[in-house]
């Protein structure tokens, strides 16, 4: 892990609420391991004054992806950036996908939920490399929700679409259509990213059905490699349950080790 | 070339610089980041006695140029820093001072005896003034004769220093302040967050699961200040002024007002590399005034 201070943004695209923001920074792009992140500094000013997690969307030779979508004042202020100008970035932070078992053959899938395509990207780049084999479920509200949609399909990838209102693709939520793919064929293992109800529910569904799920969380954070103990999900490993940090065992963990909060269904 | 050390009369530091505990970790985990023997001193995340499990998230809350926090001071106990990372930390050459709680004065004062077997260990802060880790952020700091009680146990118990850190959240800080050092304190640091809470309009919820928590951040420093300046005008031992500090101009009004040396906290999390560019912010400021001794700039506020 790196802080790049300068890191030029070399290309932006937007879509309503939703952008892509790719970002020049050599040795973050050489290390980044699918499912990690970024911490990216909005400005130099004070407020908003915490770094903003962002997963990592793809990435190039030298420059490294963030997709996201305006949720407050430090996302709008990112999505207010253009094209040549710099933000310091502190990366890859996080333990990532662990995509070694992503074998030749093995059929893997990804669940996501509105902004929670982001790290698919470099997912479904390297888990096509090592010959695994993928599709992507992705869900949102209304179409609009699945800007990127098209992106996935251009590169290849099986990706197939739900919406709330039925706008397009399957009529559900995301764990609906993955409910209805699990009756067609099983994959060896899933991955889910999206809002804390829908990875409840996909881990709820992974275990009912004994497929190995891994889950990559969302949290607010305030650094983002481990110094504040700010972000923490409870976790239980070996019969017992601790508050473990977010940024620096996670953000992915077995759907089995994650207890879910009480409210969460 | 400036000299940038400054005597804190039981120690003497490379400069006035250190981390504030519970916004550096246990120290290694800004490795990656910075040269941790350019820090005039390293402040280890509080320490109970045994592990604690600390408080349900959220946690944490962004304010307007601050940070609310309600992390209730989770972990790891003494016996796992002794074993885990103090081994780790012996091989830096900067101070290690270690921040000591306790649910009881005979707590801290445990937690005191057991360090004071194991060497590498500079100094102890005592954290008597977490307002996380009871309902209304009660703690000995908020009552004189409390903090004389705990200070006074951790001194007759202590082979080494004994900084007391203070809170914000009272009416006469001068009076606690004189408490501790009547007890016998080495050394003062202040301040530790003022007691906060941010309410969601939606669904009309605290932001914190602990309804409480502590600001940090560049909102607190001038309250931090005031303080700080109140204290070291009236006691005789040496002042550690945090609140707030993000740059070096910040660090150098801490040491105007009196602070021998200054604690950088939430600037940590959002730069890993605050307090050594803090460091260096102090040194060119210095060097651009001719001023060749750090020292003489201590206790120089003009008010006349």
């Amino acid at each position: 892990m790196v802080i790049e201070k300068n890191a030029r943004i070399v290309h932006k695209e937007s879509w309503g609420d939703y952008h892509l923001v790719s970002l020049e920074a050599v040795s973050i792009a050489r290390e980044a391991k699918p499912g990690q992140f970024l911490m990216v500094k909005i400005h130099s000013q004070f407020c908003p004054l915490l770094r903003r997690p962002f997963g990592i969307h793809g990435r190039t030779k030298d420059a490294v992806e963030i997709f996201f979508k305006v949720a407050g004042h430090g996302t709008a202020l990112l999505a207010a950036k253009k094209a040549g100008e710099a933000l310091d970035v502190l990366g890859p932070l996080g333990k990532g996908f662990g995509l070694e078992d992503a074998l030749p053959g093995k059929t893997i899938w990804a669940v996501a939920g509105g902004r929670g395509i982001a790290p698919f990207k470099l997912w479904a780049e390297e888990a096509r490399s090592r010959g695994a084999r993928l599709k992507i479920l992705y869900g949102g509200r209304t179409r609009a929700d699945l800007p990127i949609a098209d992106r996935f399909r251009q590169a290849g990838f099986e990706t197939v679409c739900s919406t709330d209102d039925g706008s397009f693709g399957f009529k559900g939520f995301v764990t609906g259509l993955l409910e209805a793919e699990i009756r067609k064929a099983r994959p060896d293992r899933l991955y889910a990213c999206g809002p804390d109800p829908m990875m409840a529910a996909v881990s709820r569904i992974a275990l009912g059905e004994n497929i190995p799920c891994r889950l990559s969380l969302e949290s607010q954070m305030g650094c983002g490699f481990g110094a504040c103990w700010g972000c923490v999900k409870k976790i239980r490993r070996a019969g017992s349950e601790d508050w473990v940090k977010i940024c620096e065992e996670g953000p992915v963990f077995e759907a089995g080790e994650i207890v879910w909060d009480e409210g969460t269904p | 070339m400036t000299d940038l050390t400054v005597d804190l009369g039981f120690l003497k530091l490379r400069n006035p610089v250190l981390t504030a505990s519970g916004t550096f970790g246990y120290g290694l985990e800004f490795e990656p980041f910075i040269n941790l023997e350019e820090l005039g001193g390293i402040v280890v995340k509080g320490l109970y006695f045994g592990p604690r499990p600390g408080n349900p998230p959220p946690r944490i809350f962004e304010t307007a140029s601050g940070l609310i926090n309600a992390i209730g001071l989770q972990g790891i106990g003494v016996k796992a820093f002794a074993e885990k990372i103090l081994p780790k930390l012996r091989g830096i050459k900067t101070p290690i001072f270690v921040n000591v709680c306790g649910s009881s004065d005979e707590e801290y004062a445990s937690v005191i005896e057991f360090l004071d077997r194991e060497e590498g260990v500079a100094a102890y802060e005592i954290n008597i003034s977490c307002p996380n880790v009871t309902q209304n952020g009660l703690c000995p700091a908020l009552d004189p004769q409390k903090t004389f009680n705990v200070v006074k146990l951790c001194k007759t118990v202590s082979r080494r220093p004994v900084i007391t850190k203070l809170s914000p959240n009272v009416s006469d800080i001068v009076e606690i302040a004189l408490a501790a050092e009547e007890a016998g304190t080495d050394g003062i640091s202040l301040i530790n967050t003022l007691l906060a809470m941010a309410v969601d309009v939606e669904t009309r919820r605290p932001k914190l699961a602990n309804l409480f928590g502590g600001l940090s951040g560049p909102a607190i420093k001038p309250i931090a200040l005031r303080m700080v300046y109140q204290v070291a005008t009236r006691v005789k031992v040496p002042v550690i002024g945090m609140g707030g500090i993000a740059t070096g101009g910040d660090a150098l009004e801490f040491l105007i007002a009196g602070a021998r040396a200054v604690q950088v906290g939430t600037a940590n999390l959002v730069d890993p590399d605050a307090s050594v560019r803090i460091i260096r912010e102090i040194e060119a400021f210095c060097r651009e005034k001719g001023v060749d001794k750090i020292e003489r700039i201590i206790g120089t506020l003009k008010t006349s």
